[in-house]
Parts: C-alpha cells; sequence; structure tokens
C-alpha cells in the first residue's frame, strides 16, 4: 500500500440487486423484511425494499480493502445512515459508488474520507475509515 | 411508549459465543463481493455478533423497544485486530447514551466484542433510534 496526503483514490462501482440482499440478509442473519418483501417495506413508509445499511458500508469496506491492496488493514470504519438505498425488483438492480481520498497519512494510519452515492445521491453521512499504516 | 429511562449505563449480558468457521466468513464474503484469502474477515464481519447483542437489547421486554420502530442511525467500527476464522466472539452490550429528540430515544450503544481468552478484538459502536408513537 503507497497511499499520499491528498490522493484520490479509484472508484469503484458495485450492482445490489434483491438478489444480493437475500444473500446479505442470510451471510449476516439480519433478516429483517423491509431488505426483502415490497408489502414490509411499503407498510412503514418506505418507497420498497431498501438494502441493510450495513450492506452498503461492507462495500465501503470492500472499497477499502481494494485501495489498500490486502485484507486487514483497516483500523476503523463508520458512517451514519442517512439514505435508504431502494432497490427495484428487476435484474439490473442499482449501482452504488464509493469514492475515496487520503485525508492524512502518519505512522498511526491513514485516514480515509469516503463518498458513497447511489445514483448521483449521497446515501452514508460522514463515511471514513482509518487504515493501519 | 417511550424506553426505560434508567437505560443509560447498563451493561447487558455477553452474547452466547459465536464460533467463526472458514465457512462463515466464506459466506459473508461471497455476499459482499469481498475478498477473503483465508487470513482477516471482512471489516464488517464483526456485525454478526454485535447484530446479536443489539437484538437482545431490543427484545428485551424490560427496555420498551417496540422492534418495528428502531432504525439504525449510524454505526462505527473500531479494531485492536482483525476476525479470524477460529475466533470464538462474545459482544457486551452497554448503552452509552440516551437522549429524547423529535419523540424519538436516540440510544447510543456500544458492544465490546472479545475472544476466547477476553481479550478484545473490536469495538462496535451503533446509535439506535427508536420512533415515537406519533413520528
Amino acid at each position: 500500500m503507497n497511499l499520499a496526503s491528498g490522493q484520490e483514490l479509484p472508484e469503484q462501482t458495485y450492482t445490489v440487486t434483491r438478489a444480493a440482499l437475500v444473500r446479505y440478509a442470510g451471510a449476516s442473519g439480519d433478516f429483517n423484511p423491509i431488505h426483502w418483501s415490497d408489502r414490509v417495506a411499503t407498510s412503514v413508509g418506505l418507497p420498497g425494499v431498501i438494502a441493510h445499511g450495513m450492506f452498503t458500508l461492507a462495500l465501503a469496506a470492500r472499497a477499502l480493502d481494494t485501495w489498500a491492496g490486502a485484507t486487514g488493514r483497516v483500523r476503523e470504519v463508520s458512517c451514519k445512515f442517512t439514505k435508504p438505498v431502494v432497490v427495484p425488483d428487476d435484474d439490473t438492480g442499482v449501482e452504488i459508488v464509493v469514492r475515496g481520498t487520503v485525508k492524512n497519512v502518519t505512522d498511526e494510519g491513514v485516514q480515509v474520507s469516503l463518498e458513497v452515492t447511489c445514483g448521483g445521491e449521497k446515501v452514508l453521512g460522514m463515511p471514513k475509515a482509518v487504515l493501519r499504516a | 411508549m417511550a424506553v426505560d429511562a434508567t437505560l443509560k449505563g447498563r451493561t447487558f449480558p455477553p452474547t452466547p459465543p459465536y464460533a467463526v468457521s472458514e465457512e462463515r466468513v466464506l459466506e459473508f464474503a461471497r455476499a459482499t463481493g469481498s475478498t477473503y484469502d483465508g487470513n482477516a474477515a471482512p471489516a464488517t464481519f464483526p456485525i454478526v455478533v454485535a447484530f446479536a447483542a443489539m437484538t437482545a437489547l431490543m427484545e428485551d421486554p424490560s427496555v420498551g423497544i417496540s422492534l418495528h420502530r428502531v432504525v439504525h442511525g449510524d454505526q462505527r467500527f473500531t479494531y485492536t485486530r482483525p476476525v479470524v476464522a477460529g475466533d470464538i466472539l462474545t459482544a457486551t452490550l452497554t448503552v452509552d447514551s440516551l437522549r429524547q429528540m423529535g419523540g424519538a430515544d436516540i440510544i447510543g450503544t456500544r458492544s465490546e466484542i472479545t475472544d476466547a481468552d477476553g481479550r478484545p478484538v473490536c469495538t462496535a459502536f451503533a446509535t439506535l433510534v427508536h420512533r415515537g408513537e406519533e413520528a
């Protein structure tokens, strides 16, 4: 890993489909029906089935591994869940775009600020991470 | 109904030990498209243990939370070391903060995740937003 302060990290794009949500539900143990049932999602005022916030954060962490060039380098990762990612019931799904900027590099670690968007809108609030130096 | 006002500062019993197997890590890595090379589990994998601790809090009848009114407000993980297959993890949740805002209870939780020797692995901070009846 050779990350320098101020560096813009290569944008990562990931596709999220309904099938991916079902798979994530099983892997994570989060079976909240708002992530797989339109009926339940709309009954609580959502436009439709939404992705698990933690699934979107997992995609941000996936981008961090890619930029770090290795797994296990994330020392800290955080975000606010500000806007739901609505995933349509089709074969195309939606695209999540993860961008990152290196804020600071010290002996303590590499601070990365993230931007996670769907359809051009930010879906996570203040996503950021620290990678092992 | 608001949640129990004495909730702040309360620590819940540790979750049952969770044995991290290669298969579970691989399943999580595949579900998120992450790389797993047999070493570190994906960074957000510990949510499986933290989620169990949060579920125990939300399902505790003395707390007064209606599950369908809860929204995950934010999440932060800090790691002492990555999770690896073979770990046996336990999460112990403490309610760090409790405040009311616009008819909602804002519950700040901290789950300390430790290994079989009781050594720290990671800490998961989550804010749960419990919307009131009118919200």
